[in-house]
């Protein structure tokens, strides 16, 4: 279990208050003037130490990316971006840390700004998030009171202001390419990459999108040394997470643990417990809904870190753990997440924008008892159709669950169908007539 | 892609009142210059605070022409986007979150209670014109699931009891405070929470 005094966020409860006064008795703003001093080369070699993986997701060194920046400034001017737009099902850590440690996130965000050349920052939140904002629109104020933001913020000779952006209830605008679009004031679809927005991104500037997670880390670990932050965890899979643990558990809630700590320890020493006992469990999603699901058995034994996740064909994604015991109904808790998927497709490549409807359909035939096995097939292949041929990585967020679902749960899915197929093909040939599969081992 | 229906009855004309064009100069100052297109999400949400939470076409057209873009790009972001309310809603809007970790804890019984109280479609006014529901996607409050939006505040950790509660209160006009309903403050675990229901499913 994580010690008290290795603990970031340690009014991640509010049992402590989140203004400003009380945020810097938890030596927030401390020494932040000597550490922006010591140089941009320092801080990000510092944050390459402490080997920061990107909070929001997909995992990515942060001190690679803020090394994309350009180091010198052209006409174009750099950009912060803060991606708050918390919206995978079974995600809420970013709320708290808005609610409760604003202030971590403010000294991040001026660090961060600094490290990559930028003098403002926009923190993009989504719209649901209304009193949080406005709560976040509070701490800036008083941080600016206190000449911690603005010309000169904190005595470094750093001019940095930081703006809040609402987003407006679509998902899609947690991509980050999707959420510049939304910042300029467009319909919030991914753009294409390369170029990446560390070279062309908000006003075609360079810009260097970060989670608020990710962010809010940055000040304790330069102040208390990279090499600290990678002692904890695992190599590779450093530091401290924030799980959010919802679902069937007797006290669904978020804690901060080390990363790679087992499955087991964080679902029984801190949620509680499965309802009905762990034997009652049934499957449990490791990280958002984007993430395949894992069965009891890789449940048993599985440590939360992004590696072993991966190794098991899922991943760490947030860090958002569902649980599910065996009272639900596994399809048609799928058929709800397919839902999701087809609500929030953003509407731009067509085998998202149509294939995603498609899976629901399928799963929602399945739910009712009504599939065929020919469907099942049908929807391994439409899966296979999305994944990999859409601009974003929506695409492949939509269709991983789906395939973990029929990578665990084939039997249950053949259990609801219906009837016999009508025929038991012989030949791998796709639904969809795709040419270049013809043209491979398929045909 | 949600499919949003414009009102059929719009108004003739709109503009920002007085204290909301003060207010304006200030989001534009936010964007750099030339940038003002950035400003179309907060405009959008202005208008629709000022209008009774929802946006006519008057209304895009006065913020294209502000803006200084074709009213197309003002049209695109206001359909694209779930949270611009294109036909009125209730007073009292209610946003039922019922994304997978919601509907494990039982929303879709909330939304039974919406069905039954409310209105039996979504979208539709309450017979006394003072409320509207909705199902919506995942609000990111898992941890204190099942639970609501009632405009922009949140009502967490519900069960039958409270809603049909809370969605009473909201009907007589006089709402409960928005909190969470098992008095949590925060998302801590909940030590000494005694085990209801014995032990299934909430």
């Amino acid at each position: 279990m994580l010690k008290e005094e290795n603990k970031i966020f340690k009014n991640l409860y509010n049992a402590h208050g989140w203004e400003i006064e009380s945020a810097v008795k938890r030596e927030d703003w401390n020494n932040t003037r000597e550490i922006i001093l010591k140089g941009r080369e320092w801080i990000i070699s510092e944050i390459k130490t402490s080997e920061l993986r990107g909070r929001g997701g997909a995992g990515f060194s942060t001190g690679l990316k803020w090394s994309f920046a350009p180091k010198e400034v052209t006409s174009r001017p750099h950009y912060l971006v803060i991606n708050a737009d918390e919206s995978e099902p079974g995600t809420c850590k970013d709320r708290d840390i808005i609610r409760f440690e604003p202030q971590k996130l403010i000294e991040g965000c001026l660090i961060a700004g600094y490290a990559v050349n930028a003098h403002t920052c926009y923190i993009y939140i989504r719209g649901e998030y209304f009193n949080e904002g406005n709560r976040l629109q509070e701490a800036i104020d008083q941080a600016y009171k206190k000449n911690f933001l603005g010309k000169n913020a904190c005595g470094s000779g750093w001019d940095f202001d930081i703006h809040i952006h609402f987003g407006a209830g679509a998902y899609i605008c947690g991509e980050e390419t999707a959420l510049l679009e939304s910042l300029e004031g467009n319909k919030g679809q991914p753009r294409l990459k390369p170029p990446f927005p560390a070279l062309v991104g908000l006003y075609g500037c360079p810009t260097i999108v970060n989670n608020v997670e990710t962010i809010a880390v940055v000040p304790t670990i330069l102040r208390r040394g990279g090499k600290w932050f990678s002692s904890l965890g695992k190599p590779k899979n450093t530091g401290t997470k924030i799980f959010c643990i919802s679902g069937n558990v007797n006290s669904p809630c978020n804690v901060e643990e080390e990363m790679g700590t087992p499955l087991k320890e964080l679902i029984e020493k801190h949620a509680g417990g499965v309802i009905g006992g762990w034997d009652n469990l049934q499957a449990v999603i490791p990280g958002g809904s984007s993430m395949p699901l894992l069965p009891k058995n890789i449940c048993d034994t599985i440590t939360m870190d992004f590696d072993s996740l991966i190794a098991n064909k899922s991943g760490l994604g947030t860090a958002g753990i569902v649980v599910i015991n065996k009272d639900q109904d596994i399809i048609k808790f799928m058929a709800r997440i397919a839902r999701f998927y087809k609500h929030e497709s953003c509407g731009q490549c067509t085998p998202c924008r149509e294939g995603s409807g498609w899976m629901w359909r399928i799963l929602e035939r399945a739910g009712r008892g009504e599939a065929t096995y020919n469907d099942i097939n049908l929807l391994e292949d439409v899966t296979k159709q999305i994944e990999g041929h859409t601009i974003c990585a929506f695409g492949e967020g939509s269709t991983w669950p789906v395939q973990g679902l029929l990578r665990h749960f084939k039997k249950e899915l053949e259990k609801r169908c219906i009837s016999e197929s009508t025929f038991r093909k012989k030949r791998k040939i796709p639904y969809l007539v795709d040419q270049h599969l013809l043209e491979s081992e398929n045909a | 892609m949600s499919l949003k229906k414009i009102h059929d009855h719009q108004p003739e004309s709109f503009e920002f009142s007085k204290s909301n064009l003060e207010l304006v100069n200030g989001i534009l100052k936010k964007y750099p210059e030339g940038r003002k297109k950035s400003a179309v999400m907060p405009l959008l949400y202005m208008a629709q605070r000022q209008n009774e939470n929802w946006i006519p076409l008057a209304a895009m057209k006065y913020i294209a022409k502000y803006l200084e873009i074709p009213y197309i790009k003002v049209y695109e972001v206001a359909t694209f986007y779930t949270m611009y309310n294109l036909a009125p809603v209730g007073k009292y809007f209610v946003q039922v979150c019922t994304t997978s970790p919601c509907l494990i804890r039982g929303a879709d019984k909330i939304v039974k209670i919406c069905k039954e109280k409310i209105s039996s479609e979504e979208n539709t006014l309450s017979k006394n014109k003072l409320c509207s529901w909705l199902e919506v996607e995942c609000l990111g409050a898992c941890v204190n699931a099942p639970m609501m939006q009632i405009n922009n505040d949140y009502y967490e950790d519900l069960d039958e009891k409270n809603t049909l509660e809370i969605i009473n209160s909201l009907l007589q006009d006089r709402p409960i405070k928005p909190k969470s309903f098992r008095n949590r403050t925060s998302t801590a675990p909940e030590k000494d929470r005694p085990i209801i229901n014995g032990g299934k499913n909430a």
